[in-house]
């Protein structure tokens, strides 16, 4: 009886969902000039980088790309952490809503899904494009699992995410939200730990001195926080801005709110950034001469500009500014922590091998500090990664109309 | 006040130590050796702790080594005269590209130094005892020989994730394109160990008698008598990453 009843139900769910897909389609069939135009220039901008990213394949990364054997770690690692880190952001900060019941982060939640899975897919696409052999990856992550590898339980953990999120989004689209809830606590516990992990990849090298230490995969959740709150303002205002509608007394509410904690996990990123500084001074030699090179060296105009102007102070201020009413100025506060945040990224992944490994020996084959400069095949990959986001973000926004909830 | 010190001191009377039990004779000279080497803090005196700094294992191995023969290296470094032979051999032999290497001499150079300018250092993959590039690398292509204690290479398994080459703190891996993989030093194993010859290609190349390649855990191989003896000083590179390297510096 009951299991004649159950068939029932899936029944009408497998209707409900084709019809899902039907109305998703048409919906993105009916889009206006303006939308194609932007989907179309953003889908040039993926073709042609990823024509650069297949060349750089075929030609040999070692030829292709800036890094060399003492840098093996380049501005793809920096795109990869980036989006990974906007991704398990955009995931937390959405949980407090739709899975610990918060009534003004409700409204960003779906929104917030669904771009969370778009970040994860632009962060695997930069991987797959630094790694040399991608395609041995699922082959021997699972017949050769090394546990003691933060690497291994990042790709892991990360592949569970994904699935667990493709599920959520489409319970969430299918209204099924006590469903969608389960899955979101899973989505957000893998996430957690998977970004904890790939925290600790770096903080785990003990023989690099900048990076190592259990601070960074704490650094990296706060970071992700805050990167999430920034992805969320930022999306979203430029959704309502893009179909002209005007905003729904919640979403509005939903955005202060959501400005409210990123200018706490603001805060605690610059406290952090501080006390890592005042650490690092009183380190190692190798740790003391990466800190120089950050602060005062090579990446100075990066850290002071970019770090500390447009990623932390610019933005706090603004959201202060703002009162956290004035969407506005939030959403340029957004627009200046996007591009510092990058920097922010970019820098610790350069920094932390910069100095030389035989340094302290004075030996005249390496210089003290190595350098690195990205080609134009990794500058177009990380192209590439934010046309995709942007392109992904705009058909989300056609095809599930805006992301709509409908709040109970 | 001092001067009744130093009245104290000049009519105190010798009692000789002949009735000086050896327990407090012993206690005695470990509290002068000890002074003499906080004082003089250089490089001679520290020679007892930079022994023990450089033991491939930590106290309790020093007897029963984890591997069975512990293969090793220790560099007569004051003898290289930079011929580079050793490379040249190195490349011959494990078809190496002139795009990497798995050993290399470094050109010490300080101006400030009273003696010589110059001194040349080899390098090559430490083996290490706690092998930072092994526990980082997710699929287990690069792996830690569980009967010589060689860190290898499953070529086949190695995605070319690069955290390897990230996580060694003495630069000895690189990405060879022919072997789409990470190619790192291996003490010669597939090249001739493992096809029964005794020493690896680089130090049978060494005319000046720097490298000595043997196996730790025999009491009477050459490296074991180099690495566990006090007088002359032996040392590893980068001790503080707690790697526990098997390759090691002395002087002849």
């Amino acid at each position: 009886m009951s299991e004649k009843k159950n068939l029932g139900t899936s029944e009408i769910e497998v209707t409900t969902f084709s019809q899902t897909w039907l109305a998703s389609l048409s919906e993105f069939l009916s889009g206006t000039r303006v939308f194609y135009f932007l989907v179309g220039l953003s889908a040039l901008v993926l073709l042609i980088t990823a024509m650069f990213g297949v060349n750089a394949m075929y030609k040999g990364y070692r030829h292709a790309y800036g890094i060399y054997r003492e840098i093996p770690w380049g501005i793809l690692i920096s795109g990869y952490v980036n989006f990974a880190v906007t991704s398990t952001g955009l995931c937390i900060v959405s949980s407090i809503g739709h899975v610990f019941g918060v009534k003004s982060f409700i409204p960003i939640a779906k929104r917030s899904v669904y771009l969370s899975a778009v970040n994860i897919l632009a962060a695997f696409t930069v991987i797959f494009f630094d790694v040399e052999n991608p395609f041995r990856l699922p082959i021997w992550n699972a017949l050769s699992p090394n546990l003691t590898s933060n690497i291994w339980w990042m790709g892991t953990l990360y592949g569970a995410y994904l699935f667990f999120m493709t599920l959520e989004f489409l319970l969430l689209l299918l209204g099924r939200h006590r469903y969608a809830r389960v899955f979101g606590l899973l989505v957000l516990i893998f996430g957690i730990a998977a970004y904890g992990n790939l925290g600790a990849v770096f903080g785990m090298l003990y023989g690099r001195e900048f990076w190592y230490g259990p601070h960074m995969p704490i650094y990296f959740i706060v970071s992700a926080a805050a990167s999430g709150c920034t992805a969320i303002i930022f999306y979203t205002y430029l959704a309502y801005k893009i179909t002209g509608e005007k905003m729904e007394r919640e979403m509005e509410l939903s955005l202060q709110a959501v400005g409210k904690i990123w200018a706490l996990f603001l805060a605690i990123l610059m406290f952090f950034t501080t006390w890592k500084i005042i650490t690092d001074f009183v380190g190692g030699e190798g740790r003391v001469l990466a800190l120089k090179e950050w602060l005062t060296g090579k990446y100075a105009f990066n850290f002071w500009l970019f770090e500390v102007g447009f990623g932390l102070l610019i933005p706090f201020f603004l959201l202060l500014i703002s009162g956290f009413k004035n969407l506005n100025q939030m959403f340029a506060a957004s627009v200046f922590a996007f591009i510092g945040f990058f920097f922010m990224r970019f820098d610790f992944v350069v920094v932390g091998q910069v100095v030389s490994h035989y340094f302290e020996f004075k030996v005249t084959d390496f210089p003290v500090i190595l350098s690195y400069n990205p080609s134009i095949y990794e500058i177009m990959i990380i192209i590439g990664a934010v046309a995709f986001c942007i392109m992904a973000f705009l058909v989300g926004e056609k095809v599930f109309k805006g992301h709509k909830t409908e709040i109970h | 006040m001092f001067k009744g010190i130093k009245d104290w001191l000049l009519n105190l009377k010798n009692e000789g130590v002949e009735q000086v039990p050896d327990e407090t004779k012993r206690e005695f000279l470990k509290i002068g050796l000890i002074i003499t080497g906080v004082f003089a803090g250089g490089s001679l005196f520290s020679v007892v702790s930079r022994v023990a700094e450089g033991f491939a294992t930590p106290e309790e191995l020093r007897e029963s080594y984890p591997y069975k023969p512990h293969y090793s290296m220790v560099f007569k470094v004051d003898r290289c005269i930079d011929c580079e032979l050793c490379m040249e051999a190195c490349r011959k032999t494990n078809n190496v590209p002139e795009y990497g290497w798995r050993t290399m001499i470094l050109r010490r150079y300080d101006e400030s130094a009273l003696d010589q300018k110059v001194m040349f250092m080899p390098i090559l993959c430490n083996h290490c005892n706690n092998p930072p590039c092994v526990r980082a690398c997710p699929t287990k292509a690069t792996y830690k020989d569980k009967k010589t204690g060689i860190v290898r290479m499953a070529s086949y398994k190695c995605l070319g994730c690069k955290v390897c080459m990230a996580a060694c703190p003495y630069n000895a891996r690189y990405f060879n394109e022919e072997k789409h993989a990470i190619d790192k030093c291996d003490f010669c194993w597939e090249s001739r160990l493992s096809k029964g010859m005794t020493i690896t290609a680089c130090a049978e190349a060494c005319p000046a008698g720097v490298r000595i390649f043997g196996d730790l855990s025999d009491p009477n191989s050459e490296v074991y008598k180099l690495v566990h003896q006090l007088a002359k000083p032996v040392w590893v590179l980068k001790p503080e990453t707690n790697a526990k390297p098997n390759v090691f510096y002395t002087i002849s």
